[in-house]
């Protein structure tokens, strides 16, 4: 693939990411903080998203075994943190699967909690590849200017 | 990377997120802009930094340059209000300007904010517009040090026109 192909490739795979409601406009925000001096900024920050919040999402996982006596408060203190990663990254409907389980956190609903952390792990990982996917193909790619907003 | 910034005349900037990913952030939207960055993950390192210990009762004065404190709102422990209060407290350290961030628009918290001296108040996530706004606050500091070194004839005529920085105080998100 010659370089303007693969660099219209990467914008086209972006703008799937952006039609799939997978990021939003905190994704470009972050590109346009890639210089010479730091031109892998987004790579960087979001592979430390995923290690960082890992670590979250067992503290839930852990904390949704209580089916009995469910602490909603460690919940939503927990949840809060991470949506507030996933935010700042972009993670656009991981960001509204937390909202969601916020809501059922709010409500007191186990199971709804339940069922919502089922749903939010299943983005977070389909996330996760794709932008995988994405990296990996921009540094085959070269160079490029990445901070262009989708249509 | 463009034009560096001596050190000297660059500002020094102390980020306070208990967010690893938040601090990496608000560090990079800093140095983009040139700011020199500190980042700590608690208010009470901040305090420690800035040369505040907590139990003492008289402050240990330390020679840290820093030119403005932004911190997150939430966070375990001291949260980023009580970090503002003490600021604001503290004779050695109640002029310099403090912005607080926020993932939560809560028109009575970013109030009280305010109400108590912060400059500005950042919705999360914070960028590259919100931290253009810091340099203003950053440039009438700078100008009250060099004036604070004034001889005194000059200095009643510096401070009427930089008094009562209240008035530009009023920054509340609808």
């Amino acid at each position: 693939m010659d370089r303007n192909h693969s660099h219209r490739h990467l914008a086209a795979m972006k703008q799937s990411l952006f039609d799939q409601g997978l990021l939003d406009e905190q994704f470009i925000q972050l590109e346009e903080l890639q210089d010479d001096a730091n031109p892998n900024f987004v790579e960087e920050i979001v592979t430390l998203y995923y290690r960082d919040s890992s670590r979250l999402i067992s503290n839930i996982d852990q904390a949704l075994k209580e089916r009995n006596s469910m602490d909603f408060n460690k919940l939503d203190t927990l949840m809060h943190q991470f949506k507030g990663s996933s935010s700042s990254i972009g993670a656009k409907k991981v960001k509204a699967e937390c909202n969601l389980f916020r809501e059922y956190c709010m409500a007191g609903n186990a199971e709804g909690c339940i069922r919502s952390f089922q749903q939010l792990k299943k983005e977070y990982a389909a996330l996760k590849k794709k932008l995988e996917a994405y990296f990996q193909f921009a540094r085959q790619s070269g160079p490029s200017e990445t901070a262009c907003r989708p249509k | 990377m463009g034009m560096a910034t001596p050190k000297e005349t660059q500002f020094h900037v102390l980020a306070v997120d208990d967010s690893l990913i938040d601090r990496m952030l608000i560090e990079r939207l800093l140095k983009t802009s040139s700011f020199h960055v500190t980042a700590v993950d608690s208010a009470s390192k901040a305090l420690n930094f800035l040369g505040l210990v907590e139990d003492m009762a008289s402050e240990i004065h330390q020679d840290v340059d820093v030119n403005l404190i932004i911190t997150d709102y939430c966070m375990p422990g001291m949260t980023g209000y009580d970090l503002l209060r003490k600021i604001k407290e503290s004779k050695s350290l109640k002029d310099i300007p403090v912005v607080i961030m926020s993932s939560e628009n809560v028109p009575s918290r970013i109030n009280r904010c305010l109400e108590e001296g912060a400059e500005e108040f950042f919705l999360k996530p914070v960028q590259l517009s919100d931290v253009h706004k810091l340099k203003p606050h950053l440039m009438k500091s700078r100008v009250k040090e060099e004036q604070d070194q004034q001889p005194i004839n000059n200095k009643r005529k510096i401070k009427e026109e930089f008094h009562s920085p209240d008035k530009t105080r009023v920054k509340c998100i609808s």
